[in-house]
């Protein structure tokens, strides 16, 4: 992988963190920062430039829907679960 | 009709009756009630909601159905079945993606799926729809003792209707008898319907095996799959079955949504118990719900996506909640067969302890002794019954239920609270002191008569 879209990849995983981890209810913050984390290691060791083109389309597009879905999660706050 | 306390700023408030703080705020200004409403939903916010492990009740729905769903609620409203506009084209698009989404997750053609309000809905229109349309050759339906209510209670309407229906019993595990099926199968038998996966003890039937056994003596199989599909790999070829059962909000989507899969070759007929437009080829007349079947839709399609990541995380939390319990506490019973189920429903039973007080001492986990269409009667469950549970044992039941959000430290905290509590209620509990002492409680004779 060139360097240039490593630092892409990297840049890209920590924003969908970032953004996952604003999820107000508990259980889909652990379970999008999880996802988020597997994902990225299960498709670490790929190296074909056209599908690593076709998972960071596929990553924009997820991070767009976890900050849509983090927006209406933050209207709707509920109370805490007892877990947390 | 401001009463001379306010100041101007009330008047900018619209009077909203249906809070009841507003009523005798006499001589308060619009803004401190506003302050005090906002001090009490802070308030309220401040207590903590139980933990979910009921999800075979029902499911959270996954942020990405939400995602899939919402621009069909609010711009794209058109009704799926008008011909004349481009609204009506573009949620027809939606509602075609969808069933291609359903009909993808289960091997089948995207023309055999019919949308429904619900696996209930689905499991009524095939078995109902099904006798009915054969009924004047065939007039025997066989089922199981341990099916949904919805089946059962469909083959009682029909038993009321002339009918004969065949209620097999099952084994200890749970699971049906092969041969005892294969002896019951009549020559005016027209339907044989057998659960997935049940939504109480978790058993898999071997669906695969009946459906074999269905096709070669030219009997319909319909299998209610609601806990099933999108859980477990399912393909409805190989299977050889003829109509199965789907339910939307097992699987993450929107309730109220469900799909009945209905095979064209060979063809099953089916007499619609809606009438009306015509719609889904004439078996559930009504306009489809475009933002409900693009939920399912997208649940299906992620569930597909998911399958094998959230089996092998809904195993291990299982294995681990099994593990701290069973290793903690004695006389735990797991009811169903131990290798043929599906990992995320677990149901035990704790001996000596009442399974609704141990629900109400468990006030902080979200459970239920078993399905939620009886949760309300403290009857034990007809399932735990029909597997040969002890009265007992049926009686001290509860069900786990773990799927895709559920954390490890909710696995633990339920494993923990169960343990303290299972200890305390034995404490109290004369039967366990008994059995302490070494007395058979079998051997007790409790009424004088």
């Amino acid at each position: 992988m060139a360097a240039s879209t490593r630092s892409q990849v990297i840049s890209l995983y920590r924003m969908m963190l970032k953004e996952s981890n604003k999820f107000p209810s508990y259980n889909y913050r652990t379970y999008a920062l999880r996802r988020v984390r597997d994902a990225f290691r299960a498709n670490g060791k790929i190296e074909d430039p056209k599908a690593v083109e076709r998972l960071m389309e596929e990553g924009q597009r997820t991070l767009a829907l976890i900050q849509r879905q983090v927006s209406i999660g933050q209207m709707y706050k509920s109370q805490r679960t007892v877990v947390e | 009709m401001l009463s001379s306390g306010r100041t101007v700023s009330s008047r900018l408030l619209r009077p909203a009756s249906w809070l009841p703080l507003w009523q005798g705020s006499e001589g308060r200004t619009a803004s401190t009630v506003q302050k005090e409403l906002i001090k009490k939903w802070e308030l309220e916010k401040d207590e903590l909601r139980p933990l979910y492990m009921d999800f075979q009740a029902t499911t959270p729905m996954d942020p990405r159905v939400l995602d899939a769903m919402l621009p069909y609620q609010v711009n794209y409203y058109g009704n799926p079945h008008s011909r004349t506009h481009a609204y009506g084209w573009e949620s027809e698009t939606a509602m075609e993606t969808a069933r291609k989404q359903v009909a993808d997750l289960i091997g089948a053609d995207p023309r055999e799926i019919i949308f429904t309000s619900g696996a209930t809905e689905s499991n009524n229109i095939a078995i109902k729809g099904l006798a009915r349309f054969y009924q004047t050759k065939k007039r025997h339906i066989i089922t199981t003792q341990t099916e949904h209510k919805c089946v059962l209670d469909s083959c009682r309407v029909l038993e009321a209707e002339g009918f004969s229906i065949t209620y097999l019993p099952v084994q200890k595990n749970g699971l049906l008898d092969l041969e005892l099926l294969e002896a019951s199968i009549r020559p005016d038998t027209s339907l044989v319907s057998v659960m997935t996966v049940n939504n109480e003890i978790g058993v898999k039937q071997p669906i695969k095996d009946i459906g074999k056994i269905c096709r070669s003596k030219g009997v319909f199989f319909h299998t209610d799959a609601a806990q099933a599909v999108g859980k477990i790999p399912i393909n409805v070829t190989d299977w050889k079955i003829d109509l199965m059962s789907i339910s939307g909000h097992k699987i993450y989507g929107p309730k109220g949504v469900g799909a009945l899969y209905v095979r064209r070759r060979p063809r099953v007929r089916l007499e619609p118990l809606q009438n009306g437009g015509g719609q889904e080829r004439g078996l559930r007349s009504g306009t489809v719900p475009t933002p409900l079947t693009v939920g399912l839709g997208a649940a299906c399609s992620i569930a597909q996506q998911e399958m094998e990541y959230d089996h092998q995380r809904v195993s291990m939390l299982a294995n681990r909640l099994i593990e701290k319990i069973l290793s903690e506490i004695p006389d735990v019973t797991m009811n169903g067969d131990p290798e043929q189920r599906y990992a995320g429903c677990i149901n035990l039973s704790f001996a000596y302890v009442e399974g609704e007080s141990l629900l109400m001492a468990l006030k902080d986990v979200a459970l239920s002794s078993g399905s939620a269409c009886t949760s309300a009667s403290l009857e034990p469950s007809y399932v735990l019954r029909a597997i040969g549970a002890d009265e007992d044992l049926a009686h001290s039941s509860i069900r786990f239920g773990i799927g895709r959000f559920t954390t490890e430290e909710e696995v633990d905290y339920t494993a923990e609270k169960c343990i303290t509590q299972v200890r305390r209620l034995r404490e109290m509990s004369p039967l366990w002191e008994m059995v302490q002492e070494g007395i058979d409680l079998k051997s007790i004779k409790w009424t004088q008569h």
